[in-house]
């Protein structure tokens, strides 16, 4: 497929054909370079840690202390978990159709599947 | 002899000026720091500062307008000629002398490399928490609060900073030979820390007690992170007096290039 | 399957409205725009830092100066969050930036204009953030998941920013003559620059727009430039200040206001590394990522022992 982008979008400037994403080659042989972590981040007490994005530190306790500077500078958190991004396992998209439309018919696991009467009230 | 309101508006000043000229100086790192994360940590810092130092001004600016209700006109002309009529933290930011600042020297220097730059915060931040941990018992109740306030801050810097001093110290051996010449640098710059001067004395500050805490935990920190503390070195001191390095001059032509230009102004 | 297949399924996907993940198949070229237009938008955060972190040091007032930084910090933030989502794509960090400091990857070339008075510190919040929050509101609905989730942050962020500048220049319409001319002279700047920041005209463009149709841009350069325009020039007049165009007048058939033309000859000689300051710009990224190589390598080489140490001992223990 031949794309002829000629048209410099605001984030795209245009540039080298051999600029970033025409080789997309893993170079972590530099020396200075830290590893990446996945950050998640509970906002509030009771809800759920969730992915805000990822950062590079060189451990976790500067994993934490990047995300605290990172992600909670407008105290959008109150508990930080990180990940070295390399530990996580990602289940395979092109599985995304044995692993979750199964799950599509089985519509008697909702509780709406059930019709009570009315006088039931709220259940 | 100054009566104790000049003391405490002067002390308040020498707290000021120190955490604000520190800021300044972190802040140059804002865009130009070793990688982005770090960038955000120490810009974090300087933030932190800067609100510190503002609430200093702040509280100085009230009790010097006060005492200048109060018809003390000498007290007044002690902090400042052209700091204007009606005193704000700006005026006494922007509008006062290289010889009228009382910040510590160490926070004058300039920042060097990143070793240099994070052991200056480490070593002040160390002195900073247990200097305010003496303060927020003092008996002026409006200092106390902006102390107690700021200790939070101050531990995390700790925490951060002294991290830092670990990891050059026991990372390679360019980075030890680094910490070692920030050592050499920096270290005459602490004396001045642990002498009261005139203002300071009324304080209730034990300095004694300070300075043995301080090297207590220091000494920890470095022996972990394999660095030694210098011995016999000879202390500048002078920066909590108005005798400053050459380096101030240069900080507040910038800091007040504005204020100076553009007179009487709002920003 | 053949390739043509999962073609169609991507875009089928694309014209649903389905965002597409980083794991998911997508066609090469998809993810090389991406690549270069998510880390080209990071660079230009990044490069973003400089002129405004220029006039840090020389706030007029400490409470600018602590908006200022707060501000600039955001920025570096900004960036990041943006390099994470290209990172997401299979290219590093240090590539990425690797190809921002030889000159081979571009930024946004606002950046390489000076900012020369405080007013530019409005002038930039005000124009130039503005019209950086026209295109990435429209971003937020980028196809890319990383890219959009990255966006949705960076625009809750960003309305302090255009806000701050506004109000910047706000005080100084309304304070002396000085402060008024140094307003105006940092809008007649900024005016022109911040409208090539929507880049080239439609009419420039090739006819097969492969980024409309993957649904990575979601609208066009005139279009957006256009909603800026009409934006500003009802927003000057609360400035009491007046843009440097003599064409722009409302035209009430279009409902919207005509304006003079770019001067495009500018516009490609900055792009091409002739702006008054591009040299600047990346020496000084330059020297901040090389100056702060010893540093990295140190925390790593810190990390690699006390791991080592902490292994050892788990042994001992469990010996």
């Amino acid at each position: 497929m031949k794309i002829n982008l000629t048209k410099y979008y605001y984030g795209d400037f245009g540039g080298d054909e051999n600029v970033a994403g025409n080789e997309v080659k893993k170079t972590n042989d530099d020396a200075s370079a830290w590893p990446l972590w996945e950050i998640f981040v509970r906002s509030k007490q009771g809800l759920d840690h969730k992915h805000v994005g990822s950062l590079h530190a060189t451990d976790a306790q500067m994993a934490i202390e990047n995300a605290r500077d990172v992600y909670t500078r407008r105290q959008e958190g109150v508990s930080i978990w990180v990940i070295e991004s390399k530990h996580i396992t990602a289940s395979n998209p092109d599985e995304a159709g044995e692993l979750y439309e199964p799950a599509v018919d089985k519509i008697y696991r909702h509780p709406t599947f059930y019709v009570l009467p009315d006088e039931v009230g709220h259940m | 002899m100054q009566n104790l309101a000049q003391q405490l508006i002067n002390y308040l000043l020498h707290l000021a000026d120190t955490t604000l000229i520190l800021s300044q100086r972190n802040s140059e790192w804002c865009g130009h720091g070793p990688v982005l994360e770090q960038d955000i940590a120490i810009t974090n810092i300087s933030l932190d500062l800067l609100g510190q130092s503002r609430n200093f001004y702040q509280y100085a600016a009230q009790l010097i307008n006060e005492s200048k209700n109060m018809q003390d006109t000498k007290a007044l002309s002690s902090f400042g000629e052209g700091v204007g009529s009606e005193i704000t933290e700006d005026s006494l930011a922007y509008l006062r002398t290289e010889r009228e600042f009382k910040n510590l020297l160490l926070t004058e220097l300039p920042n060097g490399d990143w070793g240099q730059t994070i052991l200056r915060q480490y070593l002040f931040s160390q002195y900073q928490y247990l200097l305010f941990e003496q303060l927020q018992q003092n008996k002026d109740e409006q200092l106390a609060a902006i102390c107690t306030k700021a200790l939070k801050e101050i531990k995390y810097h700790i925490r951060w900073s002294s991290e830092w001093v670990l990891r050059l110290g026991d990372g390679t051996p360019e980075s030890k030979q680094r910490m070692l010449v920030a050592i050499n640098e920096l270290w005459r710059y602490i004396g001045e820390m642990f002498i009261a001067v005139d203002y300071e004395k009324e304080m209730n500050i034990d300095l004694i007690a300070l300075q043995n805490n301080w090297a207590e935990k220091v000494d920890v920190i470095f022996q972990e992170a394999t660095l030694s503390i210098p011995k016999n070195t000879f202390m500048q001191i002078g920066g909590k007096t108005g005798t400053h390095t050459e380096n101030l001059g240069f900080i507040l032509t910038e800091l007040q290039y504005m204020q100076r230009a553009y007179p009487n102004s709002q920003w | 399957m053949n390739i043509q297949h999962f073609e169609q399924l991507f875009q089928s996907k694309i014209d649903k409205e389905i965002k597409i993940e980083s794991k998911d198949w997508m066609p090469e070229a998809y993810r090389k725009t991406n690549i270069r237009q998510i880390s080209q938008h990071a660079h230009s955060e990044i490069v973003g830092m400089l002129p405004e972190g220029n006039w840090i040091s020389r706030a007029p007032s400490l409470k600018r100066k602590a908006i200022l930084i707060a501000k600039v910090q955001d920025e570096a933030g900004h960036g990041l969050y943006l390099y994470s989502a290209a990172e997401t794509l299979g290219m590093s960090r240090e590539e990425m930036i690797a190809d921002l400091n030889s000159g081979k990857a571009k930024y946004s070339s606002i950046f390489n204009y000076p900012s020369l008075t405080w007013a530019d510190m409005g002038a930039i919040g005000w124009l130039v953030d503005g019209a950086a929050i026209l295109n990435q509101v429209m971003l937020c609905r980028t196809s890319y998941g990383p890219y959009a989730r990255a966006l949705v942050r960076i625009c809750k962020e960003e309305s302090f920013h255009q806000r701050q500048g506004f109000e910047t220049l706000l005080v100084l319409s309304k304070g002396t003559e000085e402060q008024k001319a140094m307003c105006q002279d940092a809008i007649n700047r900024w005016w022109w620059p911040s409208l090539m920041m929507f880049g080239p005209k439609d009419s420039e463009s090739t006819n097969n727009d492969q980024s409309m149709k993957w649904k990575i841009k979601r609208k066009t350069n005139d279009e957006l430039r256009q909603q800026f325009v009409d934006m500003a020039a009802e927003q000057v007049k609360v400035l009491g200040m007046a843009l440097p165009d003599d064409k722009l007048k409302w035209n009430p058939t279009t409902k919207h206001y005509n304006w003079g033309e770019i001067n495009w000859d500018e516009f490609w000689a900055v792009v091409k590394g002739n702006g008054p300051c591009n040299k600047q710009r990346l020496a000084a990224r330059n020297k901040a990522h090389n100056d702060g190589a010893w540093v990295r390598e140190a925390a790593n080489a810190y990390a690699v022992k006390k791991a080592k140490a902490q292994a050892a001992k788990e042994a001992l223990e469990a010996a």
